[in-house]
């Protein structure tokens, strides 16, 4: 039987670098490895000896795309090792911040990244081209998840205004007022946005993951929460450790995680809205059924669906955080440096990112871990590509290959913090 | 007349976040204006179409922290006929230059099991310590604004209007009280101005993203913070050592701190 190899050196539209490697022997796949080159930076190293002050500024270098969610992981996670609690209107500012980088990150996801894949187009600026009302309402919704991040945090890229225990200044009431006006246009593209990605055409394909995610009892998952997933597991972050492992192969400059026990999970929307559905707002659960979707979606392509429902959700949470926000009187709580360890988890767009510290007693980082979104997804990507392939091994290379990068990018891979990741590679023997 | 043939611009990435080419996707209402203007011949991060070079401009972000690294910008240098280094990786290093003041194997022993799986070089290093760099804008990030102007100035030819001052300037311009008057460690003074001086607009002190400004004097401002401010020579030494650590004028006033 022929055998070949297919190959992809540069996986494009994802952030950062890496390829994928599929070898088909006799009829089958012999082997899938997402390769990640993206070069090691040792961010965990290097933070040994800084102080806890520092982790939010630093941390946030790992990742221009998701930024926030590095502030948002090593603040809460300095906070739990210092026993601080932030609440109130700075908790809500916070998740306000966080509300803008999912809509930023999403809508560059949708609009730039994946939704060329399923129209076939190489990017988003030919498909501007064809749809140029399509791709000029996905510039003004990211840009107005960036106006939030920008307001809130100092800039887009590597806010600037988020510590330990709170903010540098909180911004007053009337300084939100012109960001509700963008928002109130941003609910009525983003609910756009779930019709037109509903229409797309949607490969079949659908697996029962092991999905982990935040869940909160109040809340749809952002800040805070406790690590579950859909087959049993329900701790608390400080426990992450104990379920969790992480696998370093001679392939990938980043490290694979598993749950203990079950092996690979699937960690981002996809888990987010199959375990969080109820606490969805009833209009995104409204467009969510409208564009097709069930309580429960198996189909990892259907991640783009999911993802403009959580761009819905974020700018009605956004402006609702808006609407009831009071400026506090602190832009932040005290905080004093003791011995200790600290865990914390929040939802990066792309999904689950733990952040673990130990520090002594003069606030000075002793060791830390830092788990991204991307590392967990590995093992499932790999997976998914096996059994993707098996079922379509008549097509020719280049629609394969084509099709592959699109299930990758269905995890909206960041290779940049993986590594501590794409070429696409498929080899017929 | 036949139409103007459009420059062809390429995007490459080397060790860093991704966040300054990203800064060009950030450009919401500009992007498909320059897009207009240029033949998008490379640009992973964008698209899937790739063609070779030769480009006429060529944007760069990240620090060479491999050989393969060191090789591909070399290639990408002959391939381009101007080349701009984007952000404080690029210009400087980065934060991942931080492996410069240690042992690196000691930092991939503390982050992977198999130490032997990994390939890196001892120092992370600017683009411009392997190849000729035709323009440097800095920022970590850069700001999506000058990007504009340099791309802006490429195709007008001539060259970008960026000023050199301190983030001081851009502060005193917006109003703002000095943060020092009221007793927070600033390193604005010898910081390269274009953020639009954020930090102090938001009660903070500026952390030095942007880099040494031309001619600072980094010493001088180091003995008030010590003197005045009471830091103590540890903090002097990390309060230069972050995002452009590996930056001549901050690398030395970093190592005059260090016992």
């Amino acid at each position: 039987m022929k055998s070949r190899s297919i190959k992809v050196s540069f996986l494009a539209r994802v952030e950062g670098e890496g390829g994928l490697q599929i070898r088909i022997k006799g009829g089958s796949v012999a082997e899938v490895k997402l390769v990640i080159f993206e070069p090691p930076r040792f961010f965990e190293a290097f933070l040994r000896g800084r102080q806890f002050t520092e982790a939010p500024d630093i941390t946030c270098r790992i990742c221009g795309i998701c930024p926030v969610a590095y502030l948002m992981s090593a603040a809460h996670a300095m906070e739990d090792a210092l026993g601080v609690k932030v609440s109130g209107p700075l908790r809500d500012l916070r998740r306000l911040l966080y509300c803008g980088e999912w809509i930023e990150s999403h809508a560059l996801h949708v609009f730039m990244l994946h939704a060329p894949d399923f129209l076939g187009y190489q990017d988003a600026i030919q498909m501007a081209a064809d749809h140029p009302e399509v791709v000029k309402m996905g510039l003004r919704l990211k840009k107005i998840g960036n106006q939030v991040v920008t307001l809130v945090g100092g800039r887009e890229i590597h806010p600037i205004n988020v510590r330990v225990g709170g903010f540098y200044r909180t911004p007053a009431k009337q300084e939100l007022a012109p960001l509700a006006e963008e928002l109130k246009w941003a609910r009525e593209a983003a609910l756009e946005t779930v019709r037109w990605v509903g229409r797309l055409p949607m490969p079949a394909f659908e697996t029962d993951y092991a999905l982990v995610t935040l869940r909160h009892e109040a809340e749809y998952p952002c800040n805070e929460g406790r690590v579950v997933s859909n087959k049993g597991l329900n701790v608390p972050v400080q426990e992450y450790d104990a379920h969790f492992l992480e696998e370093h192969v001679a392939y990938s400059n980043a490290l694979h995680s598993k749950l203990k026990g079950r092996g690979p999970y699937f960690a981002g929307p996809l888990a987010r809205y199959n375990l969080n559905f109820d606490k969805l707002t009833p209009l995104a659960q409204e467009a969510a059924r409208a564009a097709g979707l069930g309580r429960e979606v198996r189909n990892p392509f259907q991640s783009i669906i999911v993802r403009a429902v959580e761009t819905l959700y974020a700018v009605e949470e956004a402006l609702r955080i808006i609407e009831a926000y009071e400026r506090p009187e602190e832009p932040a709580v005290r905080v004093e440096p003791r011995a200790g360890v600290g865990y914390a988890a929040t939802e990066a767009p792309r999904g689950l990112l733990y952040h673990r510290y130990r520090l002594d007693d003069s606030g000075a980082i002793l060791e830390a871990k830092i788990v991204p979104p991307t590392s967990q997804n590995q093992k499932i990507i790999e997976q998914d590509l096996r059994r993707f392939v098996e079922g379509r091994l008549d097509l020719p290379d280049e629609k394969l290959t084509w099709q592959c990068e699109q299930m990758v990018r269905n995890y909206d891979p960041c290779i940049s913090c993986a590594t501590h990741f794409l070429k696409i590679k498929i080899g017929r023997e | 007349m036949p139409p103007k043939k459009k420059p062809r611009l390429s995007v490459w990435k080397f060790a860093s976040c991704d966040g300054c080419q990203l800064s060009l996707l950030d450009c919401e209402d500009e992007l498909l204006a320059v897009v207009g203007e240029v033949d998008l011949a490379y640009f992973a991060e964008a698209s899937r179409a790739r063609c070779q070079g030769p480009y006429d401009l060529t944007l760069v972000d990240g620090s060479i922290t491999t050989a393969h690294d060191a090789d591909l910008i070399k290639k990408v240098r002959r391939d381009s006929k101007f080349l701009v280094a984007l952000g404080a990786c690029a210009c400087s290093g980065g934060i991942q230059a931080l492996r410069n003041f240690k042992d690196v194997h000691d930092f991939i022993r503390a982050v992977y099991q198999h130490p032997e799986y990994i390939e890196t070089l001892e120092q992370s290093t600017p683009i411009s310590a392997h190849v000729k760099v035709d323009y440097q804008l800095n920022g970590c990030p850069i700001n999506k604004t000058q990007l504009l102007e340099v791309i802006s100035a490429y195709l007008a030819g001539r060259t970008p209007m960026i000023a050199p001052h301190s983030v001081c300037l851009q502060c005193k311009a917006r109003g703002n009280i000095c943060v020092m008057v009221l007793g927070t460690p600033c390193l604005g003074p010898v910081t390269h101005g274009g953020c639009g001086a954020i930090c102090p607009t938001y009660h903070r002190g500026c952390y030095g993203c942007y880099g040494p400004k031309e001619t600072p004097n980094p010493a001088s401002l180091a003995a008030w913070f010590r003197d005045r401010l009471g830091m103590p020579e540890a903090g002097l030494v990390q309060a230069f050592r972050k995002f452009y650590a590996n930056a001549p004028e901050f690398r030395r006033e970093s190592e005059a701190h260090e016992k």
